[in-house]
């Protein structure tokens, strides 16, 4: 609630803009350990699913790559060829075919 | 004109809507419900969930999972000109990034072209050199990219993949004295802790050339806004080049090395390259431009107060408050217009915490009578260099500064 308020005191601007103090910093640092949350998520299925699934989300998640806007077949290969030659991912030559067609049938370019 | 994209964001609530707005999500976040965000991109997709799994952060808008990729949602910029660690946006390249970092055994190397190899550990980082302080805006050099047109591939944010931060650290000029750097060294290379997954895959690594190395501003940061760094955002050391973009600030800085011929390894000389043209610009399509290494940012500015699509009373005076910041030049001005670019008039500057951090600004304004009207805001350098009123395009989104703009009703 107060929260609420707040912002809508910015809004009607009478809320001071708050300024941060050149302020000491730590002169000792403590360990830290996390746990990083991963993801579980798969590529809808699909022509070629498998191939993606099984190809790509050993160095990162689905869900960037579903957040990519639509892109032409060409752009999706590049991006394949990309990953393969720059960054080095171990597709096997015959999965690169069905990971474009796959990708282009879910984000292509109409 | 652009969109001034994060305002359109409506957060939306799979289990409860309407109750919860963006203003209130930092304070509720019930695990049942998950929150999302619509990012205005053109084309889409625009939805995202909000996150609040990443330890160490707050809420965050959740564009990759795995590295992770977290942007800062953009009511946190109305906050203030510092941006909270907790909601500092997060860019990753590779997966393998260490989780628990022991302090008494972590250790910076510097070597190569030097004259003594050395390996610091944090204490002598902390206590063996001066401490120094800087505002500075961390910006991926992609931030805004999802609003390119043509659109293009790569972590399609909307504007949060900036934020400004005050850094204390040493600076890397001493580090390197400390070492001995002898004739003839041309470049310093930098590498952090993550690594691929795939072995062969390149290591990230960044360099500057050795005159920069040594200007005296690059730092080496140990906190950022007085407290040390999540772990996410780099912890415990992260390289600050204070006006360059994100890529050359290396997370989790151990290694150091002085180099006596120009680096070519990939992600200096492939990756992180513009074209080499005005705004970095080109027509889609065009090829056989010359790529040169991203480095300076230009300035930006936003409204951080008004969203697109909001009312405002007519005939009354109305407050708004934005931020801007010059790139690699402090920001000499910020003018708006509100006759879509041929009348600027000036805004007022809040308080001036270095050249290279976030700075505020506010205006008063009166929309006479009824109607839609484009707010729009423009930065200034302290150069003299003004954002553009057209979009840039380069095929990998890179170094978006154009005029902003805001779209509102008098009633």
């Amino acid at each position: 609630m107060f929260r609420n308020l707040l912002s809508a005191a910015i809004f009607l601007g009478v809320a001071s803009m708050p300024a941060v103090a050149r302020a000491a910093s730590p002169s000792e640092l403590k360990p830290v350990k996390i746990d990083l949350p991963d993801s579980d998520k798969m590529f809808p299925a699909g022509p070629g699913s498998d191939a993606i699934n099984n190809n790509c989300l050993a160095c990162h998640s689905a869900d960037m790559v579903l957040n990519q806007p639509a892109l032409s077949k060409p752009a999706w290969a590049a991006e394949v060829n990309k990953m393969i030659n720059n960054y080095k991912a171990p597709i096997a030559p015959e999965d690169v075919g069905p990971i474009v067609e796959y990708l282009t049938a879910l984000k292509g370019t109409k | 004109m652009a969109e001034n994209g994060a305002f359109h964001s409506m957060v939306t609530r799979r289990r409860l809507l309407a109750t919860a707005g963006a203003a209130s999500l930092a304070l509720s976040k019930p695990a049942w419900a998950q929150t999302m965000t619509d990012l205005p991109l053109p084309g889409g997709p625009g939805a995202r969930p909000i996150t609040n799994d990443f330890p160490q952060k707050g809420p965050m808008i959740l564009q990759r999972t795995r590295p992770p990729l977290l942007e800062t949602p953009f009511e946190v910029f109305d906050k203030g000109v510092f941006t909270p660690n907790d909601q500092f946006y997060v860019r990753w390249h590779w997966a393998m990034i260490p989780t628990d970092i022991d302090i008494d055994k972590f250790s910076l190397t510097v070597h190569g072209h030097v004259n003594q190899t050395l390996a610091l550990s944090l204490n002598d980082i902390l206590h063996g050199l001066p401490s120094v302080q800087l505002a500075a805006v961390n910006q991926c050099s992609g931030n805004s990219r999802g609003f390119f047109q043509p659109r293009v591939s790569g972590g399609q944010w909307a504007n949060g993949a900036m934020g400004n931060a005050l850094w204390t650290g040493v600076r890397l000029k001493d580090v390197l004295d400390k070492a001995g750097v002898k004739p003839g060294a041309v470049q310093v290379r930098f590498k952090g802790l993550e690594e691929p997954v795939v072995s062969d895959a390149p290591h990230f690594m960044k360099s500057l050339d050795i005159d920069h190395a040594r200007d005296g501003e690059v730092m080496i940061a140990y906190a950022m806004n007085s407290e040390q760094l999540p772990l996410v955002n780099g912890f415990p050391l992260r390289l600050v080049v204070p006006g360059w973009y994100a890529t050359y600030w290396v997370k989790m800085l151990n290694d150091i090395e002085v180099l006596n011929q120009p680096d070519t390894n990939y992600w200096t000389k492939v990756a992180y390259t513009i074209p080499d043209t005005p705004h970095a610009s080109i027509k889609p399509g065009e090829t056989n431009v010359k790529m040169v290494p991203i480095s300076r940012m230009v300035p930006r500015s936003f409204v951080t107060n008004l969203a697109s699509g909001q009312q405002v009373k007519t005939a009354a005076p109305t407050m708004v408050r934005g931020i801007a910041f010059g790139g690699d030049g402090g920001v000499a001005r910020v003018d708006y217009s509100l006759d879509r670019g041929k009348s600027w008039r000036q805004a007022q500057l809040g308080k001036d915490e270095g050249k290279y951090g976030f700075r505020q600004w506010q205006t008063q304004l009166t929309l006479s009578s009824p109607g839609k009207y484009s707010l729009l805001t423009r930065c200034t350098d302290s150069n003299g260099v003004a954002q553009p009123d057209t979009p840039n395009w380069n095929p990998a989104g890179f170094m978006r500064n154009v005029v902003e703009s805001v779209d509102v009703t008098a009633v």
